[in-house]
């Protein structure tokens, strides 16, 4: 009996000290993780990133969370004004085009130095566009110099696909002046991407930047890609700790402009949409991108910041005609677009600030046409249509993504079900397919396997090209737009709108455009604009929302 | 001992071989691919076209399966397309493990330090609320889902407690050793970065020690119950050895083998517990790389992964089979 008594005893002390030392513990890490910097100057922003940033040469940079660290560090020749779609001088302080439009002179800030003290000059740009017109092997691939492809087509040694970029010359150490081959309403507001920052020629060249390599099933690049990304924007690479999954920025002290007020930003890679959110509400991260729709009445509730983007992208109903042959006719889809009750879906599915989308940009872009009707919803007016087109017993092959949240789709899903409940009203009969969005759904849309499927886009820059030419410039898109006679002359109009060198007659044509689209080729259903989200701990102030999500944390504060 | 643990060993290698065929062709024939990761919005069919063939992706599954062969003969395991893009998938297992390793070391002792007292005094008290109670609660950690316990203990606990909810440590200027980041605090002097990073390892060790506890404490409390009406026990008693002799020589001893059974199955099976658990925390561990990987179909990653956790997975059952021998002599004699 004694025996027991003192077994018992020593349990209860061993679960006891576990118990205190667990709690011990707990109570140390907090203190640590109170005592942060704060106040305006200085601190540490830490922001919850969805993904594993894929490199740090913007150049090669394809995907969004790439982007996000790099444009910290980086600034090319122009920028966009924070919070809009404008394109405003960045590291040029003025640029002019010649009469007809193909080659521009950009007048350089002075006294800017890249983050390893080398001078930025005319040189430096010169060098910047050479090294991207004579990119070689794996550096000409799709998934690696994809923005350079989509927008000066192809490189020097590829005469078969020829490159808007002819030349560039440095006329002094602060006057550059491109050439190209061609007139785009895409320059130069094209150079305000990310992808086309101005990078030290000194550091590209000691550290090997253009060495990409083919490896199996993907790409390897080189140290400057991977450990010495060198730009001159305010904040400097500081590391990638990728067994903690942290990238860290540092103020770069000898910035040319007003000098950040952080002392560092850390972006912590955390996937999980709900770990984010938890993150930020335990206080781990003071920030994040895309939380969910569903959630901002409750961040705010909850005192966060939900800083909301202009809407600026367009969310829209694929057709394909491959496979059915009564999607080829436009009754057909003018009866899809008139069973869709585009106005119900946006008060019920979509964030406050969605608009209904009467063509395939937003009301910002040069190009919009004002005139074109908001087609309301009629399910009966729809139900003819089927009947004129002899197409009532009409069945299609339907896709929606599982998995995914995009900036113009929060929710697939619970989109897809108001959908697919209008079109079934109009007596359309649908074979419902849901796959994940990397694994099988985009490579089917590629395909051309589903009839009819959820997508959309978020704009580059304010250019009507950027969203109607990337969606319909070529015959062989996602929409087999080349199976129609004509998609071969939609795409004949859009390449003579971008380069007509007159803006105003450009907007014009676009104009145009857009009532054909809409009106006689009806290629797709555009469904709506919402605007997408950030948020924010309330001590954070100075970020302002952008509509391309270009968000530079050099305004930024804490405290 | 020695022919049993060589032809184990070479058993190890047929399961490797056989393994990595099958998940190849799998990982090959799922729907998708790595092509629409790396194109991403942006793809078009011909660019989608192109870009397979660049890779290689539409030769023949056995072309692919050889060349794969030939790469990983010379250390080469493919690059990732998904979780880490441009690091070898070797690069991120390395960099991975030790996270694994360190999240399911903590989660076994707090199931062993937890489920085999419990399940002692458990049986000692065989029938008493204590007893029933501590049943009732293994019954759940079983049934209980463990992401389920997981978002649970995220949601509830880290705001209570002030816990982190997510990552391995925060950003300290910590100094990387061998990737044990409790470990590399100690080695390196920097305290805080250990503590730190325990206190990161707290809520997704409880999650994932939850299962291998309630297995532990069951199997523990039968063993000993079992134990304890043998003869022997009985005899110890009416010698008048103490009840810690008797606990330690005649019933623990006799009950252990078991339960390190259960323990070494408990270990090996961890890593499927961290797939989830680690995605919810995102503890950048091997799990938390499957789960992105597959969502990502970064085929080298999840290739290599998967291989590896069934290497793992092996030599774990390997180890506990020969610590047999050492627990139990009449083994070690056979």
């Amino acid at each position: 009996m004694v025996h027991s008594v003192t077994a018992r005893r020593r349990w209860v002390a061993a679960i006891g000290f576990l118990s205190v030392s667990a709690l011990a513990l707990s109570g140390c890490a907090q203190s640590q993780r109170d005592s942060g910097g704060g106040g305006q100057q200085g601190g540490t922003l830490t922001f919850g990133a969805a993904g594993a940033p894929k490199l740090f040469d913007p150049f090669y940079a394809t995907d969004g969370e790439t982007f996000r660290v790099a444009r910290q560090m980086y600034e090319g020749l122009v920028g966009f004004k924070p919070g809009t779609a404008e394109v405003e001088p960045a590291l040029a302080t003025k640029y002019e085009p010649s009469s007809d439009g193909k080659t521009w002179t950009f007048t350089l800030r002075e006294n800017v130095k890249f983050h390893d003290g080398s001078a930025f000059n005319a040189e430096a740009v010169c060098f910047n566009f050479e090294r991207w017109y004579n990119q070689k092997g794996a550096g000409q691939s799709d998934a690696v110099s994809q923005y350079w492809l989509d927008n000066f087509g192809g490189f020097k040694d590829t005469p078969d696909k020829p490159s808007l970029y002819k030349s560039c010359t440095a006329k002094d150490a602060k006057t550059a002046v491109i050439e190209l081959n061609e007139v785009t309403s895409q320059f130069p507001s094209v150079l305000g991407f990310t992808s086309f920052s101005i990078s030290s020629p000194d550091a590209l060249k000691k550290y090997d930047a253009d060495n990409v390599q083919a490896a199996g099933d993907a790409f390897t690049y080189p140290a400057y890609a991977n450990e010495h990304p060198t730009g001159t924007g305010p904040f400097k690479f500081s590391k990638y700790d990728k067994a903690n999954n942290t990238v860290e920025l540092v103020r770069n002290d000898d910035y040319h402009g007003t000098k950040a007020k952080l002392d560092k930003i850390v972006f912590k890679i955390i996937p999980d949409e709900t770990a984010r959110k938890q993150a930020l509400k335990a206080g781990d991260i003071d920030g994040y991108d895309l939380p969910n729709a569903a959630d901002w009445a409750g961040l705010k509730t909850d005192g966060f910041n939900v800083a909301i983007r202009p809407a600026f992208n367009v969310f829209y109903l694929g057709i394909n005609q491959k496979n059915n042959p009564k999607l080829a006719d436009l009754k057909v889809r003018q009866a899809l677009m008139y069973a869709i009750n585009r106005e119900q879906l946006i008060k019920s599915q979509l964030p406050e600030g969605a608009k209904v989308a009467t063509q395939f940009m937003p009301d910002t872009v040069n190009g919009y046409n004002k005139s074109i009707p908001e087609v309301k919803y009629d399910v009966e007016k729809a139900k003819s249509l089927l009947a004129e087109a002899g197409a009532t017993d009409l069945t299609l092959k339907a896709y929606w993504p599982s998995e995914v949240t995009r900036p113009y789709m929060p929710s697939p899903k619970d989109l897809w079900g108001a959908i697919a409940g209008d079109l079934q009203k109009a007596g359309i009969k649908l074979d419902v397919v849901t796959k994940p969005w990397n694994g099988g759904y985009l490579t089917d849309v590629d395909n051309g396997i589903p009839d009819l499927f959820l997508l959309g886009w978020t704009g580059d820059n304010g250019t009507a090209h950027n969203w109607v030419g990337t969606f319909f410039g070529r015959t062989d898109n996602r929409f087999n737009t080349g199976a129609s006679a004509w998609g071969a002359s939609l795409a004949s109009d859009l390449a003579k709108a971008n380069s007509e060198p007159n803006e105003g007659n450009r907007t014009k044509l676009y104009e145009e455009v857009n009532k054909k689209i809409m009106e006689q080729y009806l290629p797709a259903i555009p469904i709506s604009h919402s605007p997408p989200a950030l948020v924010f701990k309330s001590d954070i102030k100075g970020v302002v929302p952008s509509p391309l999500t270009d968000e530079r944390f050099g305004s930024a504060s804490k405290g | 001992m020695l022919r049993y643990t060589i032809r184990r060993l070479i058993q190890l290698v047929g399961v490797v071989l056989v393994l990595s065929l099958l998940l190849f062709a799998w990982l090959r024939l799922l729907p998708g691919g790595p092509v629409s990761a790396l194109l991403g919005d942006r793809s078009t069919p011909e660019k989608a076209a192109e870009l397979t063939k660049q890779l290689g992706l539409d030769q023949p599954i056995f072309v692919q399966y050889f060349k794969f062969l030939g790469r990983a003969a010379t250390g080469d395991f493919g690059t990732s397309t998904g979780v880490q893009p441009g690091d070898s998938a070797l690069d991120i297992f390395l960099q991975r493990f030790p996270a694994t390793i360190e999240l399911s070391f903590f989660a076994i002792v707090i199931a062993i330090a937890v489920g085999v007292p419990l399940g002692y005094l458990a049986a000692k008290r065989r029938g008493g609320w204590f007893d029933n109670l501590s049943v009732i609660g293994s019954l759940i950690g079983v049934a209980v889902p463990v992401f389920f316990l997981a978002y649970l203990l995220k949601d509830v606990a880290s705001s209570a407690l002030g816990l982190p909810s997510s990552g391995r440590q925060d950003a300290i200027d910590a100094t990387r050793v061998t990737g044990f980041f409790t470990l590399d605090g100690i080695i390196t002097g920097e305290w805080d970065a250990t503590f730190n990073a325990l206190e990161h390892l707290i809520l997704p060790a409880i999650a994932l020690a939850t299962i291998p506890f309630a297995v532990i404490f069951r199997i523990t409390r039968a063993a000993v119950l079992d134990v304890l009406d043998e003869d022997f026990v009985r005899t110890a008693e009416s010698k008048g050895l103490t009840a810690p002799v008797i606990r330690r020589r005649h019933v623990l001893r006799n009950a252990m083998l078991p339960v390190v059974t259960t323990i070494g199955l408990q270990t090996g099976a961890l890593l499927s517990g961290a797939v989830l658990t680690e995605k919810v925390f995102s503890f950048a561990g091997v799990g938390e790389a499957l789960a992105i990987g597959f969502e990502r179909r970064d085929y080298p990653v999840l290739l290599l992964l998967i291989i590896m956790a069934a290497i793992v997975y092996v030599v774990v059952n390997l180890l506990v089979d020969l610590s047999y021998a050492l627990i139990d002599p009449r083994i070690r004699t056979r």
